[in-house]
């Protein structure tokens, strides 16, 4: 039979039954439909956490001391104190793949305005600090090594340290505030950030130079942390190597003896995420998957049906000469027609869905052409999967009996 | 002999219905040439219904020659038979077995579908012709359920002729149409059978075989019986014989 023939014949059988063709293919719709939204979700889940990521900076490298351990009592991680400013001093010196370097210490405060008050973290860092973060400033301007020589009472703060200390909108350069009952000049505010992928206000700190926060705040020697970032991002391996070197070397440790220090590079932390925003991805298109197969096993049930109710017509086809093949061809078009129309209407409704769930729900959606492209293919494969069994079934009636059918 | 259409030597066969061997053909012989008219009668269980599927090749004997138009039937596969069905042989069936919700003129065109030489518009052609020879070229695009019994038979007789058969082979084709419209039926095959073509209908209806030429009686699987009929009659002449009894009767 030509393929013209055919196909008329197969929309023929499906207009016959609109009903029953129609819930048939709503199984197919419902299921590449919910592919098609759940890997949206997945998918810009994964890029909306990528871009917050890319949000701690560029090319950022964390370096942090291990715990510290005496008489065999270890302390948490990040507890010793052997990092100093030495060591800053040495890694700015000797590595030629970092770029900026600052130490980080952090503290928490209460912060006093007038009547108003507020509790947050407070940092210690190097004006290269806003380099590292690729943090902007709305309005004043970054305190310099100047400041920090002197431990000048200045600070930068967020958002939502203005919104609690000063209200909504307020301009408080210039502004005194008092943190831990010093006094701090505010010289800028940051760019809002909002929330990163781990939950925490980007807005709500306090930033201080590094001397400042280290000699009048906390009165210690050593530093916490230090943040530095390599020149450029195929270099990050390059710069970790090199402060390791440096490091170990300061801290006189022979090459083959464990740092005690950690480095932990950007690309790190975004593998990790990736990697869960992957597994959740995965996770969604399975249960959506399994919506489809059991819309393939209605289309297989419903072909099955359709084989015994026109056995007669299959009698009546084979007794003017169509062959097995032919048969089988004729059923197998109608269950690549149901799942690939189905299909199509699935597309259409699953990226209407995604737009939906985008606009209404403000969830970051990406619908991508793989997917679009992966979905047809999977239910036209779930056509001829599910339909090849009716069809052979078809295909193999003796055409005497089938005649005979009643 | 050499120009038989249809040629069959010792057939047999036997189906096998769980232990039990059901013999329903015991060794036929029979020969039919171009332009025959047989009618194969015989009561139910006689074997004449085999005998027809075996000719119709929808079935293959057991034991036996088969011979159709020269050609040797019985080392066939499944699809060389198919071919055989769509090329050589038209059928016609008791309960005219036309596709419901399809019209006429596609009813007629089916078995040209399944002929790939065949153009779209010679299909049509063709079918048109067939459908014009039965006396239903004004009913083209009914459906089955919009025709009488005996117009859907004789859409069912111009299918059976489309594909230019070499026989055609007619299952009791009057056994569900009252006796005018069987007599119309005959009618169509006694012209059929005048332009040169080839029939053999199964009947258990005497007055029915009266309008071929040739009688056989099956019984227990064998021919019992083989007569050329003796003053054959004519469906048309008695057809006018009856008085017409409504006015929406058709002819």
């Amino acid at each position: 039979m030509k393929v013209r023939n055919l196909l008329k014949a197969a929309l023929r059988s499906l207009a016959k039954n609109k009903m029953r063709t129609f819930l048939t293919m709503l199984g197919i719709i419902i299921g590449v439909g919910s592919v098609i939204t759940m890997l949206a979700i997945g998918q810009g889940s994964r890029q909306s956490i990528q871009e917050q990521i890319s949000s701690l900076g560029t090319n950022v490298l964390m370096i942090f001391p291990q715990a510290s351990s005496t008489g065999g009592v270890r302390m948490e991680a990040g507890s010793s104190q052997r990092m100093t400013i030495e060591d800053l001093n040495a890694i700015r010196e000797r590595c030629p793949s970092v770029a900026y370097i600052t130490p980080q210490v952090r503290t928490s405060g209460q912060l006093v305005n007038g009547n108003s008050n507020w509790r947050t973290s407070v940092y210690g860092v190097y004006p290269d600090y806003f380099n590292i973060r690729d943090l902007k400033l709305t309005s004043g301007m970054v305190f310099t090594m100047n400041d920090d020589r002197s431990a000048a009472k200045v600070c930068i703060v967020g958002q939502t340290v203005v919104t609690n200390l000063f209200g909504e909108g307020a301009d408080p350069i210039g502004s005194f505030i008092r943190i831990n009952k010093i006094p701090f000049e505010i010289v800028g505010i940051t760019e809002k950030k909002g929330q990163n992928a781990f939950g925490q206000d980007q807005d709500d700190i306090v930033v201080a130079p590094f001397s400042t926060v280290q000699k009048r705040m906390m009165a210690v020697t050593y530093i916490q942390s230090m943040l530095a970032s390599a020149v450029s991002e195929p270099k990050i391996p390059t710069a970790s190597q090199e402060i390791t070197d440096v490091l170990k070397a300061k801290h006189n440790l022979g090459p083959s003896e464990d740092p005690d220090f950690t480095i932990r590079t950007q690309t790190d932390i975004a593998n990790m995420a990736t990697a869960t925003s992957k597994i959740l991805t995965i996770l969604l298109a399975t249960i959506a998957s399994i919506s489809l197969l059991v819309g393939g096993i209605g289309i297989m049930n419903i072909m099955l049906v359709s084989v015994t109710e026109r056995t007669r017509e299959i009698g009546i086809r084979m007794s003017v000469g169509a062959r097995g093949r032919d048969v089988l061809l004729q059923f197998l078009i109608e269950a690549l027609l149901i799942s690939l129309i189905g299909g199509f209407i699935g597309i259409s409704l699953g990226v209407i869905a995604s737009q939906l769930i985008a606009s209404i729900l403000k969830w970051p959606v990406t619908i991508s052409a793989e997917s679009i492209l992966m979905s047809f293919l999977f239910s036209s494969a779930i056509g001829i999967f599910f339909g090849w069994y009716p069809a052979r079934k078809a295909a193999r009636l003796n055409p005497i009996e089938a005649l005979r059918y009643e | 002999m050499n120009n038989s259409i249809i040629s069959v030597k010792n057939l047999v066969k036997i189906y096998r219905m769980g232990d039990v061997e059901v013999h329903a053909l015991r060794g036929v012989n029979l020969d039919i040439r171009p332009n025959d008219f047989v009618a194969i009668m015989g009561k139910s269980g006689s074997g004449k219904s085999t005998f027809m599927n075996i000719l119709g090749c929808l079935d293959v004997p057991t034991r036996g020659n088969y011979f159709l138009d020269q050609v040797d039937v019985g080392s066939m596969s499944n699809d060389q038979l198919a071919n055989l069905r769509n090329r050589k042989i038209g059928f016609v069936f008791q309960s005219f077995n036309l596709l419901s919700r399809t019209s006429a003129l596609e009813n007629v065109e089916l078995p040209l579908m399944y002929n790939k030489k065949i153009s779209s518009k010679e299909m049509r052609d063709r079918s048109l012709k067939a459908l014009e020879s039965v006396g239903l070229a004004d009913r083209a695009h009914h459906f089955p359920n919009q025709l009488s019994g005996g117009e859907q038979q004789r859409v069912a007789i111009a299918r059976s002729l489309v594909n230019d058969p070499v026989v055609i082979l007619a299952d009791e084709p009057t056994g569900n149409l009252d006796t005018r419209t069987s007599l119309e039926v005959m009618a169509i095959f006694q012209s059929l059978n005048n332009q040169g073509i080839t029939i053999v209908i199964v009947t258990h209806e005497a007055d029915i075989a009266a309008f071929t030429k040739r009688n056989i009686t099956f019984r227990d699987g064998k021919i019992i019986r083989e007569v050329e009929v003796n003053g054959q009659r004519n469906a048309r002449e008695e057809l006018a014989l009856i008085p017409v009894m409504a006015e929406e009767d058709e002819l």
